[in-house]
């Protein structure tokens, strides 16, 4: 039956793009659902030009996977006939929005990543991975800047903006760590100079944080304690409501053209 | 605030508006010259334009709603984007609309603050549910093509700063309009269910979209001054005829049926549709339409809850401006 989920072969590279277009997804359609209710008119705008931006990176790097893969999974089947499962984005893209703190600290966690991971996948071997690359780059240095330049306002605005900030930044920590590890599929494609490591980028990771925390006044957490899964389908619990809202239309109306 | 610097309301309240003056400006309309935020105008014309730019922003923020409804189950990621897109610029119109609203002196806090608190009104069309995924289709094809046909003859509105933010504005949703028919069409080309979904949205939104033109031409009020002012151009009956003989035959090509039994096609080539029931209007005015109290809520909670973002800036800016002063002072 069509509205059964599909299966995807994951060879190392097709995982490895489903992977990266998973994180921008998720992380594009929790930015939509602030359009109408952000709390200024050029949020709305904002907020909703950077899932822009993220859901058109899912759709090229989805579109990839399915070449790489050979098979009939274009880029909706990919997005929308996957379970829980069978995502592999990382716990932090599917937090909830919670308050505009948390979507700003969540937001400035992965464009900080995002920004120096695109950059160096720029000289990767694969050249679609490269072009995806220098175009995501361009977006995320955007989309850094932006929560960059709000983390600084919350946390050097008022006692309320700065405790909402202080709060977003302490719950969402543990989930940062997630970022930077890699499986042995993925270290068989950094030693074929396909994909990028991450574990040399942590340093200017933290870097940008310490910076930006220095100028807003907030404090980075000591704590190292850092929750995985997500990149092998071990999800929290958010992602089953998000995905059954996302997924209802292909659910309900299997195998139609909209 | 730059508007300080514009011929304000105030001074026009004095009543002293002086014959050879207001002559002079209809003389300047009648010229189909554009009047420009300093130059002189009556009070009248001053709040008849800030009522209706103002109402016109709120209608594009408020009708981020029943689209911004879909977004998240839109039901293929190129849907999605689009849609996400054409409600990111329905916001930008929004933005527009309020920055050539404040050029006539009213700041666009205040006019938010007006809408919020149930003073000023918007379009009764976002009054109406987006219950399945072909009413985001109806919207573009029939809601975005009846702003069209109100806001074309706006471009060559006597006020400038409406004029050109209406130039921009019709240029993106005439694409829209495209794009709701775009969606319309797949689906009467696709399955019994998805027809059956058009049609049933078509029927839902027929007449509430009729209504968009607003009362018939012998009960509406503003018409006249507005006439003479070159504000609108059109009555609101020719508007709706205009726009009924354009649609017809893009329902007849999807093969959807208008819901009018009643309605023929005159020697001239019009359709004439059945009367419009005018109290369901009125209720949907009065605040009865079936989400009046949803749209204010959403509106009012976002507000609220923005508070504090909104507050946080503003402290941020003035301990800059601070920061910065003192810098300067060492």
């Amino acid at each position: 039956m069509a509205t059964a989920n599909i299966e995807v072969s994951e060879t190392p590279l097709v995982l490895y793009a489903l992977r990266r277009a998973d994180d921008a997804l998720i992380l594009g359609h929790r930015l939509s659902e602030w359009c109408g209710h952000a709390p200024m008119l050029e949020e709305d705008m904002a907020l909703s030009n950077i899932a822009l931006d993220l859901i058109g990176q899912a759709r090229e790097l989805y579109t990839y996977a399915s070449k790489v893969e050979g098979k009939d999974n274009d880029e909706d089947k990919l997005a929308y006939l996957r379970d829980v499962r069978q995502y592999r984005n990382l716990l932090l893209v599917e937090q909830p929005n919670g308050d505009f703190a948390q979507t700003l600290v969540r937001q400035f966690f992965y464009s900080a990543f995002a920004d120096l991971y695109w950059r160096a996948m720029m000289s990767s071997r694969d050249a679609t991975l490269a072009a995806i690359a220098a175009k995501s780059e361009k977006e995320s240095a955007y989309h850094l800047r932006h929560a960059s330049e709000w983390l600084i306002r919350l946390g050097d605005g008022t006692d309320e903006s700065h405790a909402r900030a202080q709060a977003a930044i302490d719950h969402l920590w543990s989930f940062t760590g997630e970022m930077f590890a890699v499986d042995d599929g993925e270290r068989a494609l950094i030693h074929a100079g396909i994909a990028v490591d991450p574990g040399p980028l942590r340093g200017r990771w933290l870097q940008t944080l310490s910076d930006v925390a220095r100028e807003a006044t907030l404090m980075l957490p000591q704590n190292d304690w850092m929750q995985q899964g997500g990149r092998a389908g071990r999800h929290s619990e958010h992602l089953g409501h998000l995905l059954s809202e996302l997924q209802s239309m292909q659910r309900t109306f299997p195998g139609l053209t909209w | 605030m730059y508007t300080q610097a514009l011929n304000t309301a105030e001074t026009d309240d004095r009543g002293l508006e002086d014959a050879a003056k207001a002559a002079q400006f209809q003389a300047r309309i009648d010229a189909e010259e554009r009047i420009e935020p300093n130059d002189w105008m009556p009070a009248a014309y001053r709040k008849t334009l800030t009522r209706q730019i103002s109402q016109h922003a709120h209608s594009e923020i408020v009708g981020m709603l029943p689209e911004g409804n879909w977004i998240t189950r839109a039901p293929t990621l190129r849907r999605k984007a689009a849609l996400l897109a054409k409600v990111q610029d329905e916001c930008g119109h929004g933005l527009y609309l309020y920055a050539a609203a404040e050029t006539l002196g009213s700041s666009r806090e205040e006019l938010v603050d007006a809408m919020l608190a149930g003073k000023a009104k918007y379009s009764s069309i976002f009054n109406y549910p987006t219950l399945t995924w072909a009413d985001i289709g109806t919207i573009g094809w029939l809601v975005d093509g009846a702003a069209i046909m109100n806001q074309i003859p706006l471009c060559r509105c006597s006020y400038g700063p409406y004029a050109r933010a209406m130039i921009r504005v019709c240029k993106e949703e005439s694409f829209h309009q495209r794009q709701g028919y775009e969606i319309m069409l797949t689906l009467c080309r696709g399955s019994d269910e998805q027809k059956a979904m058009a049609q049933d949205s078509l029927n839902r939104w027929w007449w509430p979209v009729l209504m968009m033109f607003g009362p018939p031409d012998a009960t509406s009020q503003h018409s006249d001054t507005s006439t003479k002012w070159k504000i609108k151009r059109f009555s609101n009956d020719e508007l709706r005829q205009k726009f009924v003989d354009a649609t017809v035959p893009q329902a007849q090509y999807l093969g959807l049926t208008i819901p009018d039994p009643g309605m023929t096609q005159d020697a001239e080539g019009h359709w004439r549709y059945s009367e419009i029931d005018w109290t369901e209007f009125k209720q949907v005015l009065a605040g009865n339409g079936p989400c009046n109290r949803d749209r204010m809520a959403a509106r009012r909670k976002a507000h609220e809850d923005g508070a504090w973002v909104r507050e946080a800036a503003a402290a941020y800016a003035a301990k800059r401006a601070h920061r910065q002063t003192a810098q300067a002072a060492e």
